[in-house]
This record gives structure tokens, sequence and C-alpha cells, in this order.
């Protein structure tokens, strides 16, 4: 209640048992979070970045009650989130990305009564806020159509109405853009900013780095279950600091190459990320070691389109953070 | 009030989403026309002519049940699937508050099934829709909709937590037809299956239904029935909260 802090995570770990083998069943064991601690402001947009099955999905159930920690604790607006659930829930939204977790054969309307309903909207206000939250999502007009006939990125806005119906002071936005087209994923961050602007606050993940850059007071970057780094946007960028990235397009780079890419003096790490028919190849070098000239010698035979050499990004900043992990 | 409207609102949206599923459409159509016929070449072998009524509900009643059994039985599991159990789960209320409308709603598209089934015996078979009790007729089906809901919200509790779920439904459905005495009286059944049917809402449902179709003092069964599912809301009510507690830290709330 008086909490200064809207999320408070406290080495918060979580194991999963699951059990594989039919005929022979084994037991296994993945430790998704290993020990994250950290806080967020009220009204502070805090995002939390990483590579796939790091551990960010998670540590947002751990914190929306969804998931009971394996040890650590914490707390939402106050409330622990083991033991005072309910008070927790009374306080949160919560958006995941994808096309589950709807019912498809009601229509979007009944889809959002329903759950106004059992958030605890109240019942004058529910035919208003729905109303509102339609137009705000873009599905006014089409709100009775059956869920089934809709396309993701129309679920996808459903999703996020949602988590918006009881006005909750904290939002768990996890990948909440997935699927949406380019204009309204900008209408969404736009929403995203003015909720934060108004004081609600927003734990958010995405693999997006514009949109995490452009939307987040303060980003966490996980990995391995554990948090790699802390700070704001523009911190973290200085963690690419004294870095320089050269970058190249490439048609048809043999596994081969990347490794020797690897082995040159002066660069620290490379990535290749297929394109299409294309493969950008990143190269991060120390700053005063200038490897171009060694890369494009590494690479010669092979057909090139752009080559460019630049400063470091917040995503190159990421790439160095999560390569180091 | 508000409790009401939840479960009410809650209800009505369950039982949109159940209707309109296909499979549940196609069985809907062809079970009671199945049942009617059934009931009447039974009774009409056994030349209880009279009994044809009383048949044709046992039937209805029988679809219920089934509806129920199967629905509540795997309703947590459905909703996993459909990915919705989160969000439900999420909501600041009891458990037994969000799951009891998904339970209730399969009762009432049972109701359809015991509807259904009497016309169908009234059109294809000529059977006479003369209730001893036309209104404790109707007050007993409600009550026995929402009797078979609570009994439901134990199954769904109970189903959760145990591995083979869906073998045990299977088991269940015809044990449970006969030793509430559905289809035969259940006087010629043994005298061991008396103790069992007793503490079943569902004997007490049928038997309430019979005594308004041919005559007979209604509401002690509907009194029973309605007290031995506020028993079953209760347990299953506890046993629910422990599975969500199970659940949050077996993360079993989501498909993995
Ligand atoms: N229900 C589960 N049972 C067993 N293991 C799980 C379960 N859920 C997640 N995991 C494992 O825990 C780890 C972390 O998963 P998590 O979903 O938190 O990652 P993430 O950071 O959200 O990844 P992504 O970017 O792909 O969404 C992964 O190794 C995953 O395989
Ligand atoms: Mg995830």
């Amino acid at each position: 209640m008086g909490s200064d802090y809207a999320i408070e995570a406290e080495d918060l770990r979580r194991t999963y048992k699951a059990r594989t083998g039919w005929l022979k069943p084994k037991r296994t064991e993945v430790e998704a979070v290993r020990g994250v601690t950290f806080t967020v402001g009220r009204g502070e947009l805090f995002g939390l970045l990483g590579p796939n099955g790091a551990g960010k999905t998670t540590t947002i159930k751990l914190l929306n009650t969804l998931l009971i920690p394996t040890s650590g604790s914490a707390r939402v607006c106050g409330f622990d989130v083991e033991s005072q659930t309910r008070e927790v829930r009374r306080r949160i939204g919560y958006v995941f990305g994808g096309d589950r977790g709807l019912y498809d054969r009601l229509s979007a309307l009944d889809n959002l009564r329903y759950f106004a309903e059992l958030y605890g909207v109240a019942p004058r206000d529910q035919k208003r806020r729905i109303a509102e939250l339609l137009d705000l999502v873009g599905l006014a007009g089409r709100e009775g159509e059956r869920v089934e006939g809709y396309s993701r990125g129309m679920r996808q806005r459903l999703h996020i109405a949602r988590g918006l119906l009881h006005s909750p002071d904290v939002l768990f936005l996890d990948e909440p853009s997935i699927g949406v087209d380019p204009v309204a994923a900008r209408e969404l961050r736009r929403t995203v900013a003015d909720l934060a602007a108004t004081g609600t606050t927003v734990l958010l993940t995405t693999h997006y780095m514009a949109e995490a850059d452009e939307l987040c007071d303060r980003i966490a970057v996980i990995a391995d279950g554990r948090i790699q780094a802390l700070g704001t946007p523009a911190e973290l960028r200085h963690r690419a600091d004294g870095r320089r990235v050269v970058e190249v397009e490439a048609y048809g780079v043999p596994e081969s190459a990347v490794d020797a890419l690897r082995g040159l003096p002066g660069v620290r790490e490379t990535a290749v990320e297929a394109r299409g028919a294309l493969q950008l190849l990143t190269v991060h070098s120390d700053a005063h070691v200038d490897v171009q000239g060694d890369v494009l010698r590494e690479l010669a035979g092979i057909r090139l389109g752009r080559v460019d050499s630049r400063e470091p990004t917040l995503e190159d900043a990421y790439v160095a953070i999560v390569s180091a992990a | 009030m508000s409790l009401l409207r939840v479960l009410a609102v809650g209800t009505l949206m369950h039982v949109k989403q159940l209707s309109r599923s296909p499979f549940e459409m196609a069985i809907a159509l062809v079970v009671p026309i199945v049942q009617a016929t059934l009931a009447v070449y039974l009774f009409r072998s056994g030349g209880e002519q009279h009994r044809l009524l009383e048949a044709a509900v046992g039937a209805g009643v029988m679809g219920i049940w089934s509806s129920v059994l199967f629905g509540s039985g795997g309703a947590i599991q459905s909703q996993r699937w459909l990915g919705t159990l989160e969000m439900i789960m999420l909501a600041p209320r009891r458990p037994v508050l969000v799951i009891l409308p998904i339970t209730i709603a399969t009762g009432l598209t049972g109701i359809y099934a015991l509807l259904a089934t009497l016309i169908w015996g009234r059109f294809l078979y000529g059977i006479r829709l003369d209730f001893a009790h036309p209104v404790a007729f109707v007050v007993a089906a409600v009550v026995c909709v929402v009797a078979l809901g609570m009994f439901g919200l134990l199954l769904a509790a109970t189903f959760v937590l145990m591995r083979n779920a869906n073998a045990l439904a299977n088991t269940l459905e015809y044990p449970v037809w006969l030793v509430s005495g559905m289809l035969v009286p259940i006087t010629v059944l043994p005298s061991w299956t008396g103790p069992i049917a007793a503490v079943l809402p569902t004997t007490w449902g049928a038997r309430a239904l019979r005594e308004a179709t041919s005559g007979g003092p209604v509401w002690p069964s509907v009194g029973v029935c309605l007290g031995i599912s506020v028993l079953c809301l209760a347990l299953g009510g506890l046993a629910l909260t422990y599975v969500e507690r199970r659940a949050r830290a077996a993360a079993t709330l989501a498909l993995a």
C-alpha cells in the first residue's frame, strides 16, 4: 500500500519439473529463472528483453500469480504474489502474444462482457468501458463477429482490450505486438506510452529492440534465467561502447567462413541472420581495430551486397550482453 | 447480487460457447431421437404403456447426466486447451465462482436433451405429455440442472487431480444411469446399490422428475437433491482452491 514500488522481485527462482518418456518415465528439471531481483517504480515502463527461453514469460507469470516461485518472493503494489493473490489480481492486467486464450465461438463483445464481469468491472461502467476499448484497439464495428473468424492481429488486439478492461494499476505485456501490423503496432506503442504517462506501471517483453528503445524507461536484459544488465536504454547502449559494427549483406555464406570471421584479431562477436535469399552478417569488433578489410578478405569469392561500418545501436548492445552471458 | 450476476453472465457465455460447437450440435440432434426410441421400445415390449412418459423423462435425465459428466469432468482440461484457463483464473474471484458457471452450463446444454427427447417422443411415438404436476416438473427440472452443475463442480475439481480421468468418466456414464434409477426403477436393482444411489444427487433429481411426471411427493426429493448438491458444491469449492494452488506450483494452468 504505502509501497514506493509497483513491482518488487527478490531473488526469484523457478524450476519446472517435467516428466518425459512414457515407458521409461524420466524426470527432468529446467531452471527457468535463477535468482532475479529488480524493482519497478509506480508509473514506470519497464522492459524485459532476452533470447527465446531466457525466462521472461516465467518471470511475468511469477509476478502475475500464475506461477508460485520455487524460492524468493515478489510483491505487486505491496502485496505478496504468493499469499495475497486476490489483492494482486485486482490490480493487474495481463496480455500475452498469440491467438489462443479467447472463446472462439463467442463474439468479441461477449468475450469482453464475460471478462469484464469476471474481472469485477462495475456493471454500470461495463458498456462504456467496452465501447472505449473496442475503439482504442480498432475493433469497433466488428465486435459482433465471432472470434473464430478473426485474423491473428485482430485476436491480439482483443487480448489487449481484455487486459485493460478493469483499468489495472500494473500491466504485464508479454510480446503484445506479435502478429500486429506496423500501423497498429505503432498505435499500440502510443497506447502503452499513454498508459504509462497516466500512471499505469507497465512490464513489457518484446523481441523488437526499436519498440523497447522507444518505450522503456528502463530495460533488464535476461538470459539463462538471470538478469545480465539493467539500465536505461542509453545506459545499455554504453555496454557496446568501445565497439564497432560491420554489417555485410552476403549470398550463400558457408558456416566455415563465419567461423573464420570469429577468429579474426579484434573481432568480438559475429551473428548471421537470414533475410530471404540474402544473409546479414554482423561483426562486432573493438572500436580501435578496423576489421572491415579483414572481413572482406575472408569473404572473398562470395557474392556480397551492401557493406556498412557503423556505431553500435541498442540492438548491438543487446547482442553484446547476451552473447557474453 | 453481484455474485449472482457473475454466475449468470458466466453461465450464459459458457452455454453459448458450448452449444455452438458443431460436434455438440450433431450429438444434440441425434441422441435424443435414439433415447426416445430406446425408451419407447424398452417399455412398450415390457407391456408398460402407461410408463412411456416416465421413460422418456428418464432418458432425458440420462442426457443431462452425460452432458455434465463429460462437460464438467473435462471442464478444466478443456479450458486449458483453449488457453483460457489462465485468463479466467486470473480473475480476483474464488475459483468456485469461475468454474461453477461452466459446470452449470453443461447441465443447461444437457436439459436440451430432456426437452428434445420429450418432443421427439411426442411426435414420433405419440407419447402424451400429461404431467401430474406440470409446475413442479419445471421447478424440478431447474433444480436438477443446478444440482447437477454443483455435482459437476466436484467432478471438475477431482478429475483434474486424477491421471486417467477420461477413462473414469467413460466408466461412470452407464452405472450412474442405472444406479440412480433413470431407466429402471431402483427397486429392481440389487440391494447393495441402495446406499450409493442414496448419496447421488442424480437419484433424487431423477426421482423428483418422475414424481412430477406420474404423481408423488415431489418436494422432498427436490429438497434432498439440493441438499446433497450444496454439499458437493462446498466440497468442490474446497477442492478447487487446492487444485488452483497446486496448478500454480506445478505450472499446469497453461499447456507447456
Ligand atoms: N510449463 C513448462 N514446463 C517445463 N518447462 C518450461 C515450461 N515453461 C517454460 N519452460 C522452460 O523454461 C525456460 C524459460 O521459458 P520462458 O517461457 O520463460 O522463456 P521466454 O524468455 O519467455 O522465451 P520466449 O522469448 O521464447 O517467449 C525454457 O527453457 C522453457 O523450455
Ligand atoms: Mg515468452
